[in-house]
């Protein structure tokens, strides 16, 4: 793997594989995450997706990825720490495998090229029919996340808790904020952003990196570059004296109870492997106790956000159960304070994680979602570092990690008034 | 073992039927660092009537997805834990036609496919035990229950199928799963956890040979009796109600349209189905057809309309469906243009971009283990080498694609399904 500047404020990471029958490409820009620009950005990214100069329709791109063997393009937003990155990602079957010898990367570099500097235009602008009907599936598509209600309540207790900072901002910014998006501020976003924000550009297949890097510098040769808005570091805080407490209601059947913690441990690693002990692997305490022994849901896990030092719980439980749930997820924490756990826990949550991280290796994208968080956090982890630091984390550490964690928040998704006998 | 090669794939792959009857796969992965085994049964959610030891059984809705729960119960524990000591990642899941349970992971492969395929062969149910389980479960059927797509997709498949048990979800009701006793769990296992019935699938840098001698080792030595099974009676293409709502907390209408299809034939003439099957979809609804283009820019679908083809036991059919302010019009929409494809043909143009794509897509798929263990195992049961695609797709013409549109896709066949916002 290697990382090199193309252009000024511009960088490409290329790793070489014959292992998959695609190659990957991505083409991202890093920026702070803010309420003001998060749906400017995530907005923008759709409105180009739509066309360019050479394909200003969804037809015309639709029949070039077809005729490019099912290419795939498209745009991507991600909260990386406390910033957004936003643009597009491609792929396409690899030139080993197209039955006349043809070749795809240049045409796919072009695409992505002009995705970013030739817009489809209308008498110079971004095109009025597109950010219209954008606006209106964007808005939609962030208010659609009611649908799933376990990643809504997921996403509210993020807002609660990390209300006021950045990482409490939604990944496409707020739906009603996003109606209010007028083509002019569109347009004159994009010509802000464009020449200032960090470009990263990535490429996993079997080319040879002279002709990624070729590739990728003829399509993005019309990029503007003044100015530089550099990626913001991730800010953490402590958890406040008294946990605070939300719950809603809505017509469900199964209740939402989620967790966050918040922790000042700079010890990385270890909390790693301890989270994977508390609901991080199959092993892990929530899972054998909290759902296996007591029943007491159908499905409980946590998550470590380790830019942000905070570690989320997620289950679904039946609404009666919300005391004893709660209690015994805080009771598991503590027996990771305690060191109260057997030895195969460990060893299981250790290979658990292991495994992963080799396993990330294995899928392009999983890959390009490591580098790119990387290069947003400017980060210097690489994936054996990772290993090689959880390796050698002992128990003193996992305990003392498991000590740094403190409640901030507990978010509650019920059923309505009277619903909640029904279903006891 | 028998070798395999697939130069047109980049693919080796090593084949053995054991004496038992066990079908073993070894998809030869050199240089990837994941390993992974995937253990099916021919053995799913429709399968609910079946003729065991001479006698026709019926058996409560559910309860081969209830049976998988169960199987990681072991006299000595829960399984999952055994295999979590060694870092691996094992799941297992029931479709209609199949319940499957694999293994993950980057070391120790061997200890963990022995430990895989001793649980899935071995039995061990307890009263205590499959009461407990009734709550775990009853707790999962809630929680699809509150899916909107689940439910959009289960009122749809309620609504094409009249005796088929395509109707049935494969999870059950709460209801049905309160029937089922050790016993049943223990006679629906001895007739389907059987070698003859199972296929074992590794993806990896494995080693065949040991693969293959693991696995007369750890299985039982006899195969075990063809079960007959009973899909209910030939019931045409004709739905059985056309339309089905409801009410539910989403934020904008979403709709499900389902086409009835002939049911599949078995062997390869099966897998040239499914690819006619789904480029069909392509030319009518994929994202670059001309109705998708053309309802998107006038916003009336957004990002959201997909579908595919799908294949059952005895029963086939296309879905299409998302999110759409007026679920109705896309469904008149999606009637309108499969007539005028039908009748009119499909332009050559488009029909060749769509073809390329779709040959993309099928060596695409090749990527992930999970899709490579599906589509073999799939393969086996029904009687074709998947590998075979790219021979069988050479043999696929326009006409095919317009004569399947024409076959299956009218109003005559379709049913729809919508769930509206709660008022």
């Amino acid at each position: 793997m290697t990382r090199q500047m193309l252009m000024e404020n511009v960088y490409l990471t290329y790793i070489p594989s014959e292992k998959f029958k695609t190659s990957f490409f991505s083409a991202q820009m890093a920026v702070p995450l803010r309420a003001e620009t998060a749906g400017l950005n995530a907005l923008m990214v759709n409105v180009l997706s739509r066309g360019t100069a050479r394909c200003p329709d969804m037809a015309a791109i639709g029949r070039e990825l077809d005729m490019l063997y099912g290419a795939r393009l498209e745009p991507t937003v991600r909260k990386k720490g406390e910033n957004q990155l936003f643009g597009f990602v491609a792929s396409c079957v690899d030139d080993r495998f197209l039955p006349a010898g043809e070749r795809l990367l240049e045409p796919v570099t072009d695409l992505l090229g002009d995705m970013y500097c030739r817009p489809a235009a209308d008498g110079g602008r971004l095109r009025e029919d597109y950010a219209d009907s954008e606006r209106e599936n964007l808005a939609d598509l962030i208010r659609s996340d009611l649908n799933d209600k376990r990643s809504y309540a997921a996403r509210r207790l993020m807002e609660e808790m990390c209300a006021g900072e950045p990482y409490g901002v939604r990944r496409m910014g707020r739906a009603e904020d996003v109606e209010r998006i007028s083509l002019r501020a569109l347009d004159e976003h994009y010509r802000t952003i464009l020449p200032q924000g960090r470009l990263e550009l990535f490429y996993c297949g079997s080319a040879a990196r002279e002709r990624v890097a070729g590739a990728f510098a003829r399509a993005f040769e019309g990029l503007p570059r003044r100015g530089r808005l550099e990626p913001a570091a991730t800010t953490r805080r402590p958890a406040p004296e008294q946990v605070r407490l939300t719950v809603e209601e809505m017509d469900v059947t199964q209740g939402k109870l989620c967790l966050g913690l918040r922790t000042d441990s700079a010890d990385m690693a270890a909390t790693m492997l301890m989270n994977a002990m508390f609901g991080g692997a199959s092993t892990s305490k929530l899972f054998m106790n909290v759902r296996e022994k007591l029943s007491l849901c159908y499905y409980a896990g946590s998550a470590y956000h380790r830019q942000k030092g905070i570690i989320t719980v997620s289950s679904g439980i039946e609404f009666a159960n919300y005391d004893r749930a709660l209690a015994e997820i805080y009771a598991q924490l503590e027996a990771l304070r305690d060191g109260d756990w057997e030895e195969w826990e460990l060893q299981g949550a250790r290979s658990s994680l292991c495994s992963g991280l080799r396993s990330m290796e294995d899928s392009a994208a999983s890959l390009e979602d490591f580098v790119m968080g990387q290069a947003a956090a400017g980060g210097e982890e690489t994936i054996p570092g990772l290993l090689e630091a959880v390796r050698q984390v002992t128990p003193e550490r996992i305990r003392a990690a498991a000590g740094a964690v403190r409640p901030d928040t507990v978010y509650f998704l019920r059923g309505r008034e009277g619903q909640a006998h029904e279903a006891l | 073992m028998r070798r395999f090669e697939y130069p047109r794939l980049g693919e080796r792959v090593f084949r053995k039927k054991l004496d038992n009857g066990l079908e073993v796969v070894v998809v030869s992965k050199p240089s990837h660092a994941k390993r992974y085994a995937f253990f099916a049964t021919r053995y799913g959610g429709m399968d609910l009537r079946f003729r065991l030891d001479g006698q026709w059984q019926d058996t409560p809705a559910g309860i081969a997805h209830y049976l998988e729960h169960k199987m990681f119960d072991t006299q000595e524990g829960n399984v999952l834990q055994e295999l979590a000591k060694n870092g691996a990642h094992d799941n297992a899941f029931t479709s209609s036609a199949v319940t499957a349970y694999y293994v993950e992971c980057t070391e120790k492969f061997y200890e963990n496919l022995r430990i895989l395929l001793s649980f899935v062969s071995v039995p061990y149910f307890t009263q205590e035990s499959v009461d407990k389980e009734q709550g775990i479960i009853a707790q999962e059927i809630r929680m699809i229950e509150d899916d909107p797509d689940w439910r959009v997709y289960a009122n749809l498949m309620e609504c094409l199928y009249r005796d088929s048990p395509a109707r049935i979800p494969v999870a059950g009701s709460v209801e049905s799963i309160r029937r089922i006793t050790p016993q049943t769990l223990y006679d629906c296992h001895k007739a389907f956890y059987t070698p003859s019935n199972m296929v074992l699938v590794c993806v990896g840098d494995i080693d065949p040979e040991r693969t293959a001698a693991l696995a007369e080792e750890v299985l039982p030595k006899e195969g075990g009796p063809a079960v007959p099974r009973d899909y209910g009676r030939e019931e045409g293409q004709r739905p059985g109600a056309r339309e089905v709502r409801m009410a539910m907390e989403v934020s904008m209408p979403m709709f499900l349209a389902g086409y009835k299809c002939r049911p599949p034939e078995g062997g390869e003439a099966m897998l040239r189905q499914s690819i006619i099957g789904d480029m069909a979809c392509d030319v009518l609804f994929g994202d670059s057809s001309p109705l998708y283009t053309r309802l998107y820019e006038q916003g009336v679908i957004n990002g959201s309309l997909g579908g595919n083809f799908d294949m059952l036991p005895g029963a086939a059919y296309v879905y299409v469906g998302g999110d759409a302010k007026e679920p109705e019009r896309v469904f008149a929409e999606l009637n309108a243009q499969a007539r005028r494809l039908g009748e009119e043909g499909v332009d050559e143009a488009l029909y060749q971009q769509i073809r390329r794509s779709a040959y993309g897509g099928m060596l695409r798929s090749l990527n992930s283990f999970e899709n490579i263990a599906v589509s073999m195992t799939e393969g086996y049961f029904r009687g074709f080498d998947y590998y075979r695609f790219p021979e069988v797709f050479e043999s696929v013409g326009k006409a095919d694609v317009e004569a399947f549109l024409r076959e299956n896709i009218t109003p005559d066949y379709a049913a729809i399904s919508r769930i509206d916002p709660l008022a």
